[in-house]
């Protein structure tokens, strides 16, 4: 009883934020919506089950990419009458989309119904008693290993392009050398000198 | 507790009964906690500068925190007429609200019978703390977005660079000490860590090899918090007080109330983490006749001191030392960190070590 409650609570809360997500009118508001749909999502993989990929989802998701959305949104200097006229043009394409995975979702229902797709033994069977960290976790180290190590390695070019691409060198700047302050010593930085009356000092 | 409550009152309202009143029985004494732990810190911070910190109100100045809560109580609260009215409103709310939700699994001590003194005691007990501490950012962002002013706005960029920058060293550190206890479980790594070093020393802070993770963890957790010497975010010269600057009377003092449940947090996490939590620091038996919570606040007591130290005699770092130390000294170091106590573990494990 309460589960349904509470499922039907979480469900209806990230369609809400979805919907608030496109349809409010400042780009800040739409992100904080994002974040509630997400924190909502959260709360559904938890109702399933799933503590590990809720408390992912919020540290991942949450915690750092929609931070760094807000980021950037923030620093947005967004002409509001530009957008109208935006949505006035893109909205036959926008609704064209939104009607094409309504159909899809209308049809994977209706599949579903009929008896869903035999494939066979289900790829994943955990035992009861494993937490369902340590079974993702002997998952993705074993039976897909490769999959997962090469999504790590995709991950890392993509990094390193960004810093390439972003990284420039300028010669006008004199940063800061750390270890080179720290290395100094008096017998570098001190000179004393007995200057002769009536002349200064050679610097 | 749960089980008599339910006994008297049905099923769901004793259960919703019973943890109300566990919800209260922490979150209250932490209320009172953070209004002493402030006095002592501006004691603390006094007595560094030799001063004499506050010493008016009540015996040695102990009822300041209180007089100072009533007057901000007092006040009006001011809405710029350009803020953006509900986040404003919203953002102190977030900040305090996620500074006490993150004490529910905290284990304070074992109870009676060989229950844990812990309000939820899940089994990914760290992985909704890191959750938590990565949400706290939120009240500072759109506190000083919904501002509408300069000085908060450039607050609260500073404090999102600063916070998602220290979380990944901080995720970093905590992965050895998850490898070594083997679970989540807040509890279970505090079980694990007794006589962890030498068969007598509780803690993952005495074992060699962990040591200088507890050390990142606790600077890291001055960086999280924004306590000086990291404090840019409200850099009084620069930004006049930051994220804060438009608040006044409750809203500023929730801001204050969750910066220092954030700080009373990360201690806690420190001792539990790497200090033992609420075991003695050695494993004697009858240094266990304390009770384990005692233990548990000493620790805390002691790591904020040491937050307190750093705080009177540290001076403010530069935004880009702030940047460097997290991103190319703390984040290199943790992620070696992982590779050795990973593979040592994995060694150690396999018996392929010769003790």
């Amino acid at each position: 009883m309460i589960q349904v409650f509470v499922f039907y609570l979480f469900a209806i809360l990230v369609v809400a934020s979805g919907v608030m997500t496109i349809g409010s009118r400042n780009p800040v508001h739409s992100v904080l919506w994002l974040i509630l749909a997400f924190f909502n999502a959260a709360g559904l993989f938890l109702l399933i089950g799933a503590e590990f990929l809720a408390f992912l989802l919020v540290i991942v998701y949450v915690g750092a990419v929609a931070v760094l959305f807000l980021f950037v949104v923030m620093m947005l200097d967004v002409d509001f009458a530009e957008l109208r006229a935006g949505i006035a043009r893109y909205w036959p394409l926008g609704f064209g989309l939104a009607g094409i995975l309504l159909a899809e979702i209308v049809l994977a229902v209706l599949a579903w119904n009929a008896g869903g797709l035999d494939t066979g033994r289900r790829p994943a069977e955990a035992a009861a008693e494993v937490s369902n960290i340590e079974a993702l976790g002997q998952l993705l180290y074993t039976r897909y290993l490769f999959i997962f190590e090469a999504a790590g390695i995709v991950l890392l070019v993509a990094m390193v392009g960004a810093i390439v691409l972003t990284r420039r060198r300028r010669s006008d700047v004199r940063p800061q050398n750390v270890s080179s302050q720290v290395r100094r010593r008096p017998g570098e930085a001190i000179r004393n000198v007995q200057p002769p009356v009536g002349q200064g000092v050679e610097l | 507790m749960t089980a008599w409550f339910q006994s008297q009152l049905g099923t769901g309202f004793g259960w919703f009964v019973s943890n109300l009143i566990l919800v209260l029985l922490i979150a209250l004494p932490l209320m009172l906690a953070v209004a002493m732990i402030i006095y002592a810190d501006r004691k603390i911070w006094a007595a560094m500068a030799l001063r004499r910190g506050p010493n008016v109100v009540g015996p040695f100045g102990l009822l300041q925190s209180f007089a100072d809560g009533l007057k901000v109580f007092l006040k009006e609260t001011i809405i710029p007429s350009s803020a953006n009215r509900g986040l404003f409103i919203i953002a102190p709310i977030i900040t305090f609200t996620v500074a006490l939700i993150a004490w529910a699994v905290i284990p304070f001590g074992p109870g009676p019978g060989g229950a844990m003194m812990v309000l939820a005691d899940i089994n990914v007990g760290l992985l909704y703390l890191l959750a938590v501490s990565s949400l706290g950012v939120y009240g500072i962002i759109i506190a000083g977005w919904a501002s509408n002013s300069k000085y908060p706005f450039y607050s609260a960029l500073r404090a999102a660079a600063q916070m998602v920058s220290y979380e990944v060293s901080i995720g970093f550190v905590l992965i050895p000490v998850i490898l070594w206890a083997g679970s989540f479980n807040l509890s279970a790594i505090i079980a694990a860590q007794q006589g962890h070093v030498l068969g007598f020393l509780n803690g993952f802070g005495f074992n060699p090899l962990l040591f200088p993770l507890a050390v990142i963890f606790l600077i890291s957790a001055m960086a999280e918090t924004a306590r000086a010497p990291f404090d840019l975010t409200e850099a009084e010269s620069e930004l006049v007080a930051g994220y804060q600057t438009e608040y006044s009377s409750m809203s500023f003092a929730l801001f204050w109330l969750g910066e220092y449940g954030n700080v009373l947090l990360m201690c806690g996490m420190t001792a539990v983490l790497f200090w033992g939590g609420w075991l003695p620091p050695v494993d004697w038996a009858p240094l266990y006749y304390v009770p384990g919570i005692i233990w548990f606040f000493a620790k805390i007591f002691f790591f904020f001191f040491v937050f307190s130290w750093v705080k009177a005699t540290v001076p403010r770092f530069r935004y880009d030392q702030l940047m460097r130390l997290g991103w190319k000294i703390f984040l290199p170091i943790s992620l070696i960190w992982v590779f050795l106590v990973s593979g040592y573990l994995m060694l150690q494990r396999d018996g392929m070590l010769p003790w």
